[in-house]
């Protein structure tokens, strides 16, 4: 029920583990996606917000291998990412962990899986696991602070309400 | 973290973990329910019942009216929907970042013919 459904990406909140469930459609190769996820020049084109620069550090996207970036926005602060190639299966698989720098004791575990589909399209699905509920919905909240703040006061006087 | 209201929220995400409630949940979107009501398509006790009521009222899913004598329990659609509009922020996000990917994609088709797939290890 936590499902929110769309032509392009969909997004599951897991109900029996802290987790999140992402699938999305390419109309490019398993293969291509697959690299696009594990090339440093190619990851760094796109995986940061557009008012984020992404330089990348350590990566070496091997079967035990490791990985780090670094965001940083026009007023120079620094995000800082890091986590380990687990396992790497070319095309088809990659399982890593992820922490963010400044909170070094969280960590999620990550699988994305890539799967050919007719005509060169792929389907990707990724999964991210981590060890409470209370980090996976900081996970799905983070990165909203304009429009979380108003939803905790809607959310205030809703249970105000239920319990006045 | 530590917001009261963000420990609300996971204990909106705990309630909906397990299947009896949700169970439930989907019965109060019908119409409100008592307690016995609630207990009837299940085979557990009053007591049982009683308890999953009350962890879905602590997480301000359902709300119990004081004066009635049956106390029937109301579903709080609002509190509900409040936790899919945060989801579906998190998908557009997620949205946007596969966008900039099948822009990548659709310029490195133009002139790749991959095969040097898994480097990587470079810098």
């Amino acid at each position: 029920m936590t499902t929110t459904t769309h032509p392009d990406t969909t997004v599951v909140a897991d109900d029996t583990v802290p987790a999140i469930h992402i699938t999305r459609e390419f109309n490019s190769s398993a293969a291509a996606v697959f690299r696009a996820h594990t090339d440093p020049d190619i990851f760094a084109r796109w995986c940061g917000p557009h008012d984020l620069t992404t330089t990348i550090g350590t990566w070496d996207a091997r079967t035990g291998g490791a990985w780090s970036y670094q965001s940083s926005d026009a007023e120079g602060n620094q995000y800082g990412f890091y986590g380990s190639f687990h396992e790497i299966r070319p095309d088809e698989l990659i399982v890593q962990t992820f922490t963010f720098a400044g909170y070094p004791d969280g960590v999620a575990l990550e699988r994305v899986t890539f799967e050919e589909l007719d005509d060169g399209r792929c389907r990707l699905r990724a999964m991210s696991l981590v060890d409470s509920f209370e980090a996976r919905d900081a996970m799905i909240s983070s990165g909203m602070e304009h429009g979380v703040k108003e939803g905790y006061e809607k959310l205030d006087k809703v249970l105000e309400g239920a319990h006045g | 973290m530590g917001l009261p209201a963000e420990d609300q929220l996971s204990k909106v995400f705990a309630a909906l973990a397990d299947p009896t409630r949700r169970n439930m949940v989907t019965r109060l979107t019908e119409s409100d329910a008592t307690v016995n009501e609630l207990a009837e398509p299940y085979d557990v006790s009053l007591q049982a019942v009683s308890k999953h009521l009350k962890v879905l009222e602590d997480a301000g899913l359902v709300t119990r009216s004081r004066d009635a004598q049956r106390r029937p329990a109301h579903f709080e659609a609002e509190v509900f929907d409040l936790m899919t509009k945060w989801i579906e922020r998190y998908r557009r996000q997620a949205e946007q970042r596969y966008r900039r990917l099948d822009a990548v994609l659709a310029e490195l088709g133009e002139n790749t013919t991959e095969k040097d797939n898994n480097t990587g290890a470079e810098s």
